[in-house]
């Protein structure tokens, strides 16, 4: 069973991948991809408030969400939303780690209650006034695909739009040891079921359990460095697809051996 | 339109009520609290928790050695209670593996391992000790994983975390899938265990109560800490035999928009949720027989889903919070309360608030105080949690 649904909105933010608009020709190949290192915008969606309190992860979730936002035309106050994260934040967790292993066990009430896996969908939500339906999901690795197929089932099952924010920050030592993710990336995407004229992308998204299905990787080292450095950077191939403004067929990694299979239609 | 209903096939727990529905419906009947002083890890507080005992000397082994820690033992306890573990591998063989999904809420799932790990790291270097594997008990998808593993699916999986709703959300994760076509059929659940994160965490924000909790009660001061797995296998269709199995007919799902880690005044989001799921259903107010409150006893959750409860069924509907018996169980608490529900109308049961000695005399809601028998066809359930994210969802009969 395929599952037709449009892309009306892109947010990307990672090494030498600041914003749609720059990173387009990057990812079509017609620009040189270069990863130098990018600083974490404060989004302006958040209030003052929320802003001083955001964490690296709330920033770059919220911020790439914003970019897809903006791009859509669509209104945030009643777009359900689907926040996914591998790790989550693990500034936080480290932070948390660290002082439980001291006597004192001195928790920070800020911190702990920024440490729920769904703190960027709370402070989204916050942020825009959305009393809409929101989860917040993980799957290792792959959980890019992951969110992407609980955004689509949503998009399909309740006829609504969904923004899906897909992120993961750098993993801080001692963490790193057993998590090496080195580089902060994320990526948004507004899906809908209904076609419009500020439609990027078709996509005809499959899951499929038989294997056959070579995982898409990327034609530039650099960038299939980054595809396998950052769970949410497995986005690429999807969002290079699309950057090419050409039909292509992108095969994206899921669990055993499923993957999902996406034909693009620009 | 009401949603099509899915049918509860095959459900499980395990909790501080007791391994397996028998014990927990048995501690209900009998009013036997599972709260206990706090003696978990080397936790110094001033509190009541509900720990599943044994847990400790129940190691993994095999081939999900890696996969050991609390939450993954606690997992697998679940999984092999009320025949919950043939159930799925009797519809495996119907459906294959590649089509039963797995949709598992958590909040923190094996966290634990790594709050060990940072108490284990070597002196010198920072090295975190090499018998940790984070990736298959730390990280928030590793229960999910765990799950689907153990019961040998190979279909769609996902770990939805959104605190205390977790595995509510579960249920329209499930819905939505099968109704995408991504898979037939679903196993849905909830693993939560206690980690010194959520015991000095909720402690901080000064949400914990030094008693066993006191849901509804006018000296109500905070919650108990809990433990649990619950795991619901959930079909289009049933066999056809006899009087259809309860099942899910509605879920309903909105944000606050207003907190972190509060409660909007005024139970908005609460209130949207279960009109939601009452939409969902396509049921009224006035066919629920029963409402399983998030009740999480703690002065601002407690007082603002009964002004949401009042707004929606007004006094006439009985409720309870079952929080006083296993403790709130965070990411584990929507799939304990939906197992409990289900034990509610396959017995006509209606469960006290426990610990209640006396009603909140600004309540406006009916809260029930003895445990009651009568008929219930249909139970709505409420989760609640951080970031304003909530849940209902709406068990029954379907005749």
């Amino acid at each position: 069973m395929t599952v037709k649904i449009y892309v009306k909105g892109i947010g990307i933010l990672g090494p030498g991948l600041d914003g749609w608009d720059k990173s387009r020709p990057i990812l079509a190949g017609l620009s040189p991809y270069t990863a130098q290192e990018c600083s974490l915008p404060k989004p302006t969606i958040l209030p003052p408030m929320e802003r001083r309190r955001a964490s690296t992860t709330v920033r770059l979730g919220t911020h790439v969400a914003q970019e897809a936002l903006e791009q859509s035309g669509l209104v945030a106050d009643n777009l359900a939303t689907v926040f996914a994260s591998s790790d989550g934040d693990t500034d936080i967790l480290d932070q948390l780690c660290s002082v439980l292993a001291t006597s004192e066990k001195a928790v920070s009430p800020t911190r702990f209650h920024n440490s729920v896996h769904n703190a960027p969908a709370g402070y989204w939500s916050i942020a825009t006034h959305s009393l809409a339906p929101s989860s917040s999901v993980s799957c290792y690795d792959v959980t890019f695909a992951g969110g992407l197929l609980d955004a689509a089932s949503q998009v399909v099952a309740e006829g609504r739009p969904v923004l899906l924010s897909v992120y993961d920050i750098a993993v801080p030592e001692p963490l790193h040891q057993v998590r090496p993710v080195s580089v902060p990336f994320g990526v948004a995407l507004v899906l809908d079921s209904r076609h419009s004229v500020s439609v990027l992308g078709q996509l005809d998204i499959r899951l499929n359990g038989e294997a056959d299905g070579v995982v898409t990787t990327l034609s530039s080292l650099e960038l299939e460095t980054l595809r396998q450095g950052n769970p949410a950077a497995r986005a690429l191939p999807l969002l290079a697809a699309i950057a090419r403004l050409q039909p292509a067929q992108v095969v994206l990694d899921y669990v055993d051996e499923n993957t999902l299979q996406v034909a693009v239609t620009p | 339109m009401a949603m099509s209903p899915l049918y509860i096939t095959g459900f499980s727990a395990a909790s501080a009520l007791g391994r397996g529905v028998s014990a927990t419906y048995g501690a209900l009947l009998r009013e036997e609290s599972g709260l206990r002083p706090c003696d978990f890890e080397n936790a110094k507080l001033d509190t009541y928790i509900g720990r599943v005992a044994g847990l400790e000397s129940e190691p993994l082994g095999d081939r999900f050695g890696q996969y050991d820690c609390r939450n993954n033992r606690l997992a697998k306890l679940a999984l092999q209670q009320d025949g919950f573990e043939d159930t799925v591998i009797q519809a495996r063989e119907r459906y294959g593996a590649r089509r039963i999904g797995v949709f598992i809420g958590t909040s923190t799932s094996g966290i634990l391992e790594t709050e060990l790990a940072y108490r284990n790291r070597d002196p010198e270097t920072e090295a975190l000790p090499c018998t940790f594997h984070y990736g298959q008990t730390g990280n928030m998808f590793s229960g999910a994983s765990f799950v689907q593993g153990f019961l040998q699916l190979q279909g769609p999986v996902l770990a939805i975390s959104t605190a205390c709703s977790s595995s509510a959300k579960v249920f329209a994760v499930a819905y939505r899938f099968i109704r995408a076509g991504f898979c037939d059929a679903a196993v849905v659940g909830g693993v939560d265990s206690l980690c010194l994160n959520t015991l000095y965490g909720f402690s901080s924000l000064e949400l914990v109560s030094s008693q066993p909790c006191r849901p509804a009660d006018r000296e109500r001061d905070g919650l108990s800490i809990g433990e649990a797995a619950g795991f619901v296998l959930l079909e289009p269709t049933y066999d056809g035999k006899g009087p259809g199995p309860v099942a899910l007919l509605g879920y309903g799902e909105s944000s606050d928009a207003h907190h972190m880690s509060s409660p909007h005044p005024e139970g908005l989001g609460a209130r949207l949720a279960m009109e939601r799921a009452l939409s969902c259903a396509g049921l009224r107010a006035s066919d629920i027989d029963y409402v399983n409150l998030h009740g999480t006893a703690t002065p601002a959750n407690d007082w603002t889903e009964d002004r949401a409860i009042y707004d929606v069924f007004g006094a006439s509907v009985p409720c309870s919070s079952t929080k006083g018996w296993t403790g709130h169980t965070l990411g584990a608490a929507g799939i304990t309360e939906a197992v409990i529900s289900v034990l509610c109308i396959k017995y006509g049961f209606i469960p006290r608030s426990l610990n209640t000695r006396e009603l909140d005399s600004a309540f406006k809601s009916q809260i029930v105080l003895d445990n009651q028998k009568r008929p219930i066809r249909c139970v709505i359930s409420n989760s609640f949690g951080f970031g304003g994210t909530n849940c209902s969802i709406v068990l029954g009969t379907t005749e």
